[in-house]
């Protein structure tokens, strides 16, 4: 017990980012992904490349299918047309759960968190793949289930620790304040090792000093993940500033691909969100 | 260092485990002296080893209803089972296992097996299941198993075991045993229950279920009970830790059942009909979801009580519905849960502000 007792500090340890075979694969690829939902075509002929640590942003006006896309990355739909590639390995057929398996893990627009769980036990859930303990040892309190359940216990606290949510370990999800509340759903999200982190809406209804609170915490976690991340928002501040590639997307159709810069001076874009000029 | 660590009772949750392990031994411990002493009625000492099945039930059914939250209605099929099973192999083993808490454990055992099965075979079609749905299915599932066993037969004699469905139909050797008799269920058991036996297994059952609860099954069980979309984001795979924590109830089921049997000279499968399954549902909802310690006492309670109200006479279903409704609104309401919190001496201080 006292051997772990060294101070957290939010260094990347090696046990904190698992050994990836860094192919040249990019993260992931989309070809032609398409969904028919209730005879709309929601999403239609998406083609899109993520870079192994690439941060792209996907926006566009309500309604116009970003969530739906990561619905269908992460297989909550079943994409009617097209491919997903993850780290160059065709998703066909998986449902949720390999996905994440896979190394795509999310938040939600509407924070989905385990709300009755505290919250270090709503990290530690998202560990559960790593144990590998039965239910024997589990009943009996064995020494596989102790040192497991400590291991994972510390790389929690660690992994709380890198967004200060340390010190609330132990309180309720549901009674977090809201911003904490839309970290911790990242630190959930992280705790899955993913290869690709998909933010949904992660600025929705904070403050302007929570949002550069949270641009910062993004940037840390892309850092010291080396994640790709792809992030739907709606502040625009938030998108230009941390994004190396925006999509743009209206009524399911991409309308416009390129660099924070490309991105804002284009005129479909500036069309879809303030209508044409006179 | 070694116990320091054991009763860390930092968290809240390590309290609870703690409180209600210590009130469990203390209340048989009470219970013992007072049978002992020859202070217990009879009615009372007849009813001290349902209580325990009727505890364990409670245990088992918090397990699917609290922490998994799915709604089950059809909890004393998996009781029915385990009790003829178990049943039926104490008579089998009545000749070379003379020890009785030995045949005794070893029945629990089998019936916690054959419960078990039954659990595993229901929670393939059931946990696809969601909400009210998945309810109506155990309850009828529940049903089913009532109507095989009032028409199961079974009967042992030097050949084996022979058994036979609707009508008896084993033909036994001469000398032979017809042990369960469809309709009539089995009788002639010998009472070997006893309440210490019953309260090893509501201890079993309760290390079992906190344990698990507070292993990886049960957080991933609370997950999803949480929020089914988000623990499949994670990679919690549903239906293989719904299905393991529905195993486990049945198999506790099934013990509990067993315990039950074998404390009458005669059981029948109508005694484990939809009314069983709801009451056991009664405890789990007046002691707490999620509650187990709430959920025995209340078992408890509404095993004594019937029997106490026998002098109001014709009035007696009444009142117990009426103080099952107090019951129910009192324990709901928030002054009165408060001023219990402030009387707990372990409360945090964090918690009561």
């Amino acid at each position: 017990m006292s051997k772990n007792k060294t101070k957290l500090v939010p260094v990347p340890s090696k046990a904190m980012i698992p050994e990836r075979d860094i192919a040249r694969a990019p993260v992931l690829e989309c070809v032609n992904l398409g969904i028919t939902l209730g005879g709309i075509k929601a999403v239609e002929d998406f083609n899109v490349t993520i870079g192994r640590t690439e941060i792209a942003g996907l926006i566009g006006p309500n309604g116009a299918g970003k969530t739906t896309v990561f619905n269908l990355l992460t297989k909550v739909y079943q994409p009617t047309t097209g491919t997903i590639l993850l780290n160059g390995q065709d998703t066909h057929g998986f449902d949720t759960v390999q996905v994440n398996k896979a190394g795509i893990a999310r938040t939600f627009q509407n924070i989905r968190l385990f709300k009755n769980l505290s919250v270090i036990d709503n990290v530690k859930a998202a560990m559960n793949n790593e144990m590998k303990y039965n239910l024997l040892s589990a009943v009996l309190k064995l020494p596989s289930y102790r040192r497991e359940e400590l291991a994972i216990h510390h790389r929690a606290l660690k992994l709380l620790s890198i967004f200060d949510m340390q010190d609330s370990a132990d309180v309720s999800a549901g009674s977090l304040p809201y911003g904490a509340q839309r970290r911790l759903e990242i630190v959930r999200a992280l705790a899955t090792n993913p290869s690709l982190l998909l933010l949904d809406e992660p600025a929705a209804g904070m403050n302007p000093s929570e949002t550069v609170e949270l641009m910062d915490s993004i940037r840390k976690v892309h850092e010291m993940f080396q994640v790709a991340i792809i992030l739907i928002e709606h502040d625009m501040s938030l998108v230009m500033n941390i994004c190396e590639s925006i999509c743009v997307l209206n009524f399911g159709h991409i309308i416009a691909k390129g660099t924070p810069d490309d991105i804002q001076s284009n005129p479909a874009v500036i069309e879809a969100y303030l209508g044409r000029k006179k | 260092m070694a116990l320091k660590k054991f009763i860390s009772l930092k968290r809240s949750e390590n309290r609870k485990v703690f409180i209600t392990y210590i009130a469990v031994i203390a209340a048989f411990i009470i219970c013992q002296g007072l049978s002992m002493a020859g202070l217990l009625s009879s009615s009372m000492q007849g009813m001290l080893v349902p209580i325990c099945a009727y505890m364990v039930m409670a245990i088992s059914l918090n397990l699917v209803v609290g922490v998994s939250g799915e709604l089950s209605l059809g909890h004393a099929g998996f009781m029915s089972v385990g009790a003829f099973s178990g049943v039926a192999a104490a008579i089998i083993m009545q000749n070379f296992i003379t020890y009785a808490p030995l045949r005794l454990a070893l029945a629990m055992i089998i019936g916690a097996l054959f419960a078990s099965i039954a659990g595993f075979l229901i929670g393939v079609p059931v946990l696809r299941l969601k909400g009210d749905y998945l309810a109506i299915v155990t309850l009828a599932f529940g049903e089913i198993i009532k109507s095989i066993l009032n028409n199961f037969f079974l009967g042992i004699d030097q050949n084996g075991l022979h058994m036979s469905m609707l009508k008896d139909t084993t033909n036994l050797a001469e000398g032979g045993r017809l042990i369960i008799r469809g309709p009539m269920g089995i009788n002639g058991i010998t009472k070997i229950s006893t309440f210490i036996a019953g309260f090893i297994l509501v201890m079993i059952a309760l290390i079992i279920v906190f344990n698990l609860v507070n292993s990886r099954l049960g957080r991933a069980l609370m997950a999803i009970r949480d929020d089914r979309i988000a623990a499949e984001s994670i990679g919690l795979d549903v239906t293989k830790s719904k299905m393991t924590a529905f195993v486990i109830s049945a198999a506790l089921a099934g013990a509990a059942g067993c315990l039950f049997a074998m404390n009458y000279f005669t059981i029948e499968a109508r005694k484990f009909d939809f009314n069983m399954s709801i009451l056991i549902l009664v405890f789990v909802v007046l002691g707490g979801q999620g509650n187990f310690l709430g959920s025995m006492i209340a078992a408890a309670a509404l095993t004594i009580l019937p029997e106490k109200l026998r002098e109001f006479a014709d009035y007696r279903m009444l009142l117990y519905a009426v103080i099952l409704i107090m019951a129910m609104l009192i324990s709901n309401n928030d002054e009165i849960k408060y001023f219990f919190r402030k009387l707990n001496p372990f409360r945090n201080k964090q918690e009561a502000e």
